[in-house]
């Protein structure tokens, strides 16, 4: 996926946390991020283009994807499988959050390929430091 | 009342707030994100917050009101509340639900409902506190004043 250097990074932000969205939003959008959010894995997938719902014409790019790991239906870790098993999809960096900081959870997560692992609550400087890997991954 | 008189019963009791462990520094992320171009993001997050708990401790008083508990579904309703809790700071909210949460892994019926009292108590606290604190942020502005941002290092 081809980016302009000085363009507005599009990040899509899964949380089943209605909350959690709000707050992910306003910092990403802080770190001059456009944002997306989803409510669910599926809802993200569809969005991604690799749901069963997607509209022909309606895949939109993203930059990077930030996801909770506990989400009811599909976990945040199933959905990074999904992502990396995508020919389309499988250089978009991943990032978890959970508000569990489980050492097992969080190598699970490395090992299939997310870029980073974040505990909740995310912020300021959590977001700084991922604008910058994702400007980095960018270059 | 002045407004620098106002400015200043407000950062005496935002600080109480922090000194008595209702808020925690989360808080102050939610704040520092509030700006000119977003100057009504803490009364949205907070009443974001205010709606949604409500529901999930109406959830959580019909689950637990049930002939035979569902443990997981308690359980999934307090990570929730627990989560949003820890995002906007609500500390001691935050910490009931941790509580709760090991109860419920035990399917501890009477340790449950107590803890569900505890948490509605907190909630309801919290819930007091924010609406004074954000009523007073009303006043300041109202009279032409600006809020003032807490320090940390208290």
């Amino acid at each position: 996926m081809a980016v302009e250097l000085g363009d507005e990074p599009h990040v899509l932000a899964v949380d089943d946390n209605l909350i959690d969205r709000k707050l992910v939003e306003r910092l990403l959008k802080n770190s001059s991020c456009k944002v997306t959010t989803a409510e669910n894995a599926l809802r993200a997938l569809d969005y991604l283009g690799l749901g069963n719902d997607t509209l022909e014409g309606t895949v939109s790019e993203v930059n990077m994807i930030i996801t909770d790991y506990c989400m009811p239906g599909m976990t945040g870790y199933e959905l990074l499988k999904k992502i990396k098993e995508s020919s389309v999809l499988k250089e978009v960096p991943v990032v978890i959050m959970s508000s569990e900081n489980i050492p097992t959870r969080i190598s699970q997560c490395l090992e299939e390929g997310a870029k980073m692992f974040m505990l909740k609550p995310l912020k300021q400087s959590d977001v700084k430091q991922l604008k910058w890997h994702l400007m980095k991954c960018r270059n | 009342m002045e407004v620098g008189q106002m400015q200043r019963r407000l950062v005496d009791y935002t600080k109480s707030l922090f000194m008595e462990g209702f808020l925690d520094a989360q808080f102050l992320q939610l704040q520092q994100l509030q700006d000119e171009s977003n100057p009504d993001f803490v009364v949205e997050v907070v009443s974001l917050f205010f709606d949604d708990s409500e529901k999930l401790l109406n959830d959580l008083t019909m689950a637990l009101d049930q002939p035979n508990v569902d443990f997981k579904k308690v359980d999934a309703h307090v990570h929730q509340l627990k989560g949003s809790s820890s995002s906007i700071g609500a500390q001691r909210v935050k910490n009931a639900c941790i509580a709760f949460r090991s109860f419920c892994e035990e399917q501890n019926i009477d340790a449950t409902l107590r803890c569900l009292q505890q948490v509605k108590q907190e909630y309801y606290l919290v819930k007091n506190k924010l609406e004074t604190m954000l009523r007073l942020e009303q006043q300041i502005v109202a009279a032409g004043g600006s809020i003032p941002m807490i320090e940390l290092g208290f």
